[in-house]
């Protein structure tokens, strides 16, 4: 990082022979600004994960078309039941789960995969470590993730919300990939020639065994009658926290101080906000049973948890914002940021909201609605999708080492998925309410619940088109890119150039240098 | 952080604390439910039933637990005569409680909608007997038939749904599925006044109904 991390540490280091601040201080940014990391460099370090992060985008991309798809048909069907009725496979009750097993590991997690891959080298200044055994890894999962899909849509399931796919078949294959990668992110990690551990380590590589544990302790056929409820949201709330979530939020910690130029700014908010999130998130589980035959104490834990949540979710609020305050016109400039920049603040919305949810007295109207579907796309969606968005915007060139050929398409995909995404979360949201609201009221008859939600779920299946759309003219984007003549993209020039000099203040003739430094 | 062993030592600890709290003690004390003695294990149709509920994904927008009475209206509702307890679902594996209420609360579907007829028809065509459905039809579970041979169940449909000519009659799994729902029934009294944690500690001690339990 630049010279300015240590304006960000003025006041800690003000306090003087105070060792503990002054040990973070040197912490936090000896090794960074003291490296001088050449364009070159960064490239053989990208070059050394490129076969696995491309093989992760690809794939990723053609699990995030079939989940469009299936998302798509499980919105019609509310509007249409009897749209699409003859065949088992396409009946509502097995495209929704496979809609969202899709997108959560076909999509989700192996553009997750890519990241990390694509991260590991450069925050730890090496190449690559077992690059075959990560490739490998990513194989396994997908075979799995297939097998799991198959079977699901011929009606094996293993019955559990976020753990449908057969746990004797397609969930080891998923174990044995997520260990394979994680391997290899681990080995880079211990390889590493920088002292410092930068934020967005701790996360990608506390992920990938927090994953191996919590599926694996999901999955196990142990589990009767409640139990198995406890254990189902166990996982299911961690897959969120303590996988999706951790490994996006060290995506935007690297990605978003990095396309600013400007450091994140404070190293002890970054520290609440990891150990904060490790230890109240993995106990948040049960509030998705308030008010259900579960002993009381559990969802009591979860309810608290829950709400000491708030403490990590602010203070990585606080430190996200507080990098790009005053910077938020560089969005004009860069597609990645912007997308991240919306991610960082869905997080911190859909957290706040999730807390909100959690509450007794809100929990007994949007319980059993539309709110938490809306609620889990604007974590899911808003939040993941957009920061992988941002992250493939920013890799994928420096990987295929060539810019993107289109500036409108990737305004019109980003317009499309906002909009789309917006319409979807506050229509469902409104749908929602007001569905918990009549199922609720003990004088009204069920049917005016399934009558208040009506309206919303058709606005929704529009909100879900425009999404489409906007998918679509992604995926057409970066097959273009991919597939687009090798010299012909070289010489293009990127059709955000202008970012480096607009946003690093820099001492005059420094510019280009910056490009190539890592965080 | 410079320490990897820090960072890896400190993420175990508290994801493995979380499992402790959330998953291992609870099935130490859960596990020791004593069945209730009007709760029936289920037959071997009514287990099918339960295979197609979850093949089919009914979870998605039913759920099956009536809500403490304090928080929630589902017994003014009429979705049961009391809160259920985790006694009631020590035969569920994987548990079928649901977090959608798209269609109604099913705990007590049996006691509701006793007849078989009724579950059949609206399974074949839900828009047929109640208008304002957005439950998807099941055509799959059925068979058309021009004639019913012996040992068919035929299901009775009303006019403008029904085949002009032949039949539809059940195939085993939706037969089994209605068997399924019409034991879903949990109108006895809750074992041990409804606390769930508290039946845990006073059973610990009988063993024989650990073994049904298991």
């Amino acid at each position: 990082m630049t010279s300015e991390s240590q304006h960000a540490f003025q006041q800690p280091s003000a306090q003087e022979a105070n060792s503990v601040y002054e040990d973070a201080r040197r912490d936090s940014v000896q090794d960074h600004h003291q490296n001088r990391i050449s364009l070159a460099q960064t490239q053989a370090w990208d070059a050394s994960s490129r076969t696995p992060v491309l093989l992760g985008f690809v794939l990723a991309l053609l699990w995030l078309m079939l989940g469009t798809w299936l998302g798509d048909i499980s919105s019609f069907k509310f509007d249409w039941p009897d749209l699409w009725v003859t065949e088992a496979y396409l009946t509502f009750g097995r495209l929704r789960p496979a809609h969202l097993n899709v997108m959560v590991y076909g999509w989700a997690s192996n553009a997750m995969f890519a990241v990390a891959l694509w991260m590991m080298p450069r925050l730890s200044q090496t190449r690559l470590h077992w690059r075959r055994v990560a490739i490998g890894g990513i194989v396994f999962w997908n075979f799995g993730v297939f097998m799991g899909l198959l079977l699901l849509l011929l009606g094996t399931s293993d019955g559990m919300e976020w753990l449908e796919f057969d746990r004797y078949s397609a969930d080891p294959l998923m174990v044995a990939g997520a260990v394979l990668v994680g391997a290899s992110v681990w080995k880079t990690l211990l390889a590493r020639r920088v002292h410092h551990l930068y934020v967005s380590v701790w996360y990608v590589a506390a992920s990938f065994p927090w994953f191996a544990i919590i599926f694996t302790a999901g999955n196990l056929p142990l589990y009767q009658g409640v139990e198995s409820a406890a254990v189902n949201w166990f996982y299911a709330h961690n897959a969120l926290g303590l996988w999706l979530t951790t490994i996006n939020l060290g995506l935007i910690y690297y990605l978003m101080p990095k396309i600013l130029g400007r450091p994140v700014y404070s190293y002890w908010l970054s520290l609440i906000g990891f150990w904060g999130l490790a230890l109240f998130y993995a106990l948040n589980g049960m509030h998705h049973l308030i008010g259900g035959p579960m002993p009381s104490w559990m969802i009591a834990t979860s309810i608290t948890a829950s709400i000491l949540m708030v403490i990590p979710v602010v203070a990585v609020g606080i430190n996200q914002h507080m990098t790009v305050v005053g910077r938020f016109g560089a969005m004009r400039y860069s597609p990645a940021l912007t997308l991240l920049v919306l991610a960082a603040m869905a997080y911190t919305a859909v957290s706040l909201q999730g807390i909100m949810t959690a509450l007794v007295n809100i929990n007994r109207v949007t319980h059993f609605t539309h709110w938490t579907i809306a609620h889990s796309h604007l974590g899911l969606y808003m939040f993941v999708t957009f920061s992988l968005f941002g992250g493939i915007y920013y890799i994928l060139p420096k990987v295929l080492q060539r810019e993107w050929p289109s500036a409108r398409l990737i305004r019109a995909h980003i317009l499309l998925s906002v909009t789309g995404m917006v319409i979807y979360v506050v229509a469902l949201g409104i749908g929602g309410v007001l569905q918990g609201l009549s199922l609720l009221d003990a004088s009204q008859p069920f049917q005016a619940s399934v009558m208040a939600a009506k309206p919303w779920l058709l606005t929704r299946s529009v909100a879900a088109v425009i999404i489409t759309l906007g998918h679509i003219v992604f995926f057409t984007h970066v097959m273009w890119l991919m597939l687009m003549n090798d010299t012909a993209g070289k010489n293009s020039a990127s059709p955000f150039h202008a970012i480096t000099p607009v946003l690093v203040e820099l001492r005059r003739g420094e510019g280009r240098h910056q490009e190539g430094k890592t965080s | 952080m410079t320490r990897v062993l820090v960072l890896i030592l400190g993420a175990m600890a508290t994801v493995i604390f979380a499992l402790i709290v959330l998953v291992i003690l609870p099935q130490s004390m859960l596990g020791k439910l004593k069945t209730p003695p009007q709760l029936k294990p289920y037959t071997l149709q009514e287990a099918r039933g339960r295979e197609v509920y979850i093949a089919n994904g009914c979870i998605y927008c039913h759920s099956q637990q009536v809500r403490d009475p304090n928080i929630t209206t589902d017994i003014a509702k009429g979705l049961g005569n009391r809160a259920s307890v985790p006694e009631d679902y020590v035969h569920d594996n994987p548990h079928l409680l649901g977090t959608m209420r798209t269609g109604p609360d099913l705990f007590n579907v049996g006691s509701r909608l006793p007849a078989k007829e009724w579950h059949l028809a609206h399974l074949y065509q839900p828009r047929a007997l109640v208008s304002w459905s957005i439950m998807p039809a099941f055509p799959f579970l059925f068979r058309y038939k021009p004639v019913a041979e012996p040992g068919d169940t035929v299901v009775h449909l009303p006019p403008g749904v029904a085949p002009e000519r032949g039949v539809i009659v059940t195939t085993e799994d939706a037969d089994a599925l209605v068997a399924y729902l019409l034991a879903l029934k949990h109108d006895y009294p809750a074992p041990e006044a409804g606390q769930g944690e508290t039946a845990a500690n006073e059973s610990a001690t009988q063993d024989n109904a650990q073994e049904n339990a298991k």
